[in-house]
């Protein structure tokens, strides 16, 4: 009988997920232009990237460094406003909704507007400094901060993972903090000894979407810098559209995608391993 | 857990602080705002927030856009985009995850940690075989590339969420109901429908929120500009006007963001019991 109740996922898993990741996997062995049939061209085009596309390790190297800077980065900033959010006060409930607010917009063409007027050249942020006397900064016209800015975008919208820690840091016994208030423990040891192991499995869980989601990003650079200047932003995502969508070579698209779905597993895979000696579970990890 | 109350000296700090990052998160916001109303020479050459004149212009400029069509237009094709998308996601996910919830069956424990292992997988690799099958299918520039997936359970956290709600429902309310003469579907209907409503209540909200706002779909599976949604058009305007229309362009980013803010703010007290239910389920 419950079978019949999950009927529904079993056929869109088929068709909406395994067969199109099998069909992606058969086509990052081909060159497909979507007009001739695709041909096989064996292990092509994963070479043809790593040793000739001089596009895709730009691609790469930008990608990685804005996940290496923009996901730790929010994640902290999360945490620290969560710890700031958790304390019984009046209004605090305000602060949490005003807080979520730019998360709301999450990766709308809106907020990418907005950002774009915020920091372009003739754009109210360098009028800004002007107007306080300090000369203008070229924010996404130069390659040293165009990514830097797209970064901080991602760290103002800080919302669903301060949720998250605010909701582990509820559940930390108090008792735990009046014992080591007893042992006459400081604010910053009590951080780092009680509170950072309480909520580690919800660190690693933000950690582990934070990156997915990282690796993937493509409204901003799009929309704000159209990966420029100088392929300064020239997020993944973009050189995936661009091959794909742009170019249509379908089947280099597609190995270009799998390449990046390898990253992925190879690096959610080492954070699970890892996890294991900096993650604490109440239950001893039964439920993980 | 209980906390106590800060006292009154401690309080004071504590609120500036408070205040003082309220205003760093929320002055961008505020600025496209009140910007939307400043005439268009006045944007950036007017370092105050406020508007020396309130001009309503800049709305009407952008709402008739520059092509054949509106924002109005755009706005009722994101409405016929997004309200299929939510509900059959509504209906799907919570349908499939009560089987999961409540029934044994073969192979059971392979299928749900499958459906888990689908929630890390990148929308980035589905892309463009999906684009391949929907061009196959004749989907392209419809919206089934949104609502057809969304019948059929995929939105695999969706399923987890309401997997982790029924769970929480004690398996007696099941039992009594099946005396009374319930049959299965019945018990969905009376039982879990009615008692997760904060579940169906901010998958609703999530779901909306995001595929309104969704750009990298939209701009891959629709083409032309009679199917525009929001999100769409807005690129557009922002395109095409590249220099001129600051302020039309401004007043419809923030027009766009008018559905997501109205259900966030209208949905504030399920949201929150929503995600504390869930967090403190044990």
């Amino acid at each position: 009988m419950g079978f019949v109740y999950i009927l529904p996922w079993i056929i869109g898993f088929l068709v909406f997920q395994l067969i199109p990741l099998a069909s992606s996997l058969y086509y990052s062995f081909t060159d497909y232009n979507m007009l001739t049939e695709p041909v096989w061209v064996g292990l092509k085009n994963y070479t043809y990237a790593f040793t000739r596309d001089v596009k895709f390790q730009k691609s790469l190297l930008v990608t990685l460094q804005y996940v290496f800077i923009s996901v730790p980065l929010k994640l902290m900033v999360a945490l620290g406003i969560a710890m700031l959010l958790n304390f019984k006060l009046k209004f605090i409930g305000m602060f949490r909704t005003l807080y979520y607010l730019p998360s709301i917009m999450g990766g709308s063409v809106a907020v990418s507007v907005l950002w774009r007027f915020l920091f372009m050249k003739e754009g109210y942020i360098n009028e800004l400094l002007k107007f306080i006397g300090l000369s203008p900064v070229n924010w996404l016209g130069d390659s040293r901060y165009a990514l830097m800015t797209i970064s901080l975008l991602t760290v103002w919208q800080f919302g669903s993972s301060m949720v998250l820690f605010l909701a582990a840091l509820k559940e930390v016994p108090e008792s735990l903090y009046e014992a080591a208030r007893i042992d006459g423990s400081g604010k910053v040891r009590m951080f780092f000894q009680i509170t950072l192991p309480m909520i580690s499995p919800i660190i690693f869980f933000n950690l582990v979407m934070q990156l997915i989601n990282g690796f993937q990003d493509f409204t901003p650079a799009m929309l704000i810098t159209k990966g420029g200047p100088a392929n300064a932003t020239y997020l993944y995502g973009m050189l995936l559209y661009e091959n794909a969508f742009s170019f249509y070579k379908m089947g280099y698209a597609s190995a270009l995608s799998w390449i990046l779905f390898i990253l992925l597993i190879a690096i959610t895979g080492f954070m699970f391993k890892s996890s294991n000696a900096w993650t604490y579970y109440g239950d001893g990890g039964k439920n993980q | 857990m209980k906390r106590k109350p800060m006292s009154r000296k401690a309080a004071l700090p504590h609120y500036l602080l408070l205040i003082a990052v309220g205003i760093i998160m929320v002055f961008p916001i505020l600025w496209m705002l009140l910007s939307s109303f400043k005439p268009n020479e006045e944007i950036f050459s007017n370092v105050g927030l406020w508007p020396s004149t309130f001009n309503f212009n800049s709305y009407m400029q952008g709402w008739v856009g520059h092509g054949q069509y509106t924002f109005g237009h755009f706005f009722m094709n994101s409405f016929r985009l997004v309200i299929p998308t939510v509900l059959f996601t509504l209906l799907s996910s919570s349908i499939v995850a009560y089987g999961f919830a409540r029934f044994n069956f073969p192979f059971k424990k392979l299928l749900f940690s499958i459906m888990i292992s689908t929630l890390i997988l990148p929308n980035a690799v589905l892309v463009i075989p999906r684009y391949l099958l929907f061009r196959r299918l004749n989907w392209l520039d419809t919206y089934y590339t949104f609502t057809i997936p969304a019948l059929f359970g995929c939105t695999p956290f969706f399923i987890y969420m309401f997997v982790q709600f029924f769970r929480n429902i004690p398996l007696e309310l099941d039992e009594s109901a099946r005396i009374d003469g319930c049959n299965s579907f019945m018990i969905f209907i009376k039982i879990m429908v009615p008692l997760c409503r904060p579940a169906f209540i901010s998958a609703a909200v999530f779901q909306m929120v995001w595929t309104w706002e969704d750009f990298f779909n939209s701009l891959i599976y629709i083409t032309s500009t009679e199917n525009f949604t929001v999100s769409l058009a807005l690129r557009m305007a922002m395109d095409t006007s590249e220099s001129a229309n600051w302020s039309g362009i401004l007043a419809m980013a923030v027009l766009s963001m008018v559905p997501c803010v109205i259900v966030f703010f209208s949905s504030q007290k399920y949201f929150v019991e929503g995600i504390s239910s869930s967090g403190m389920k044990d």
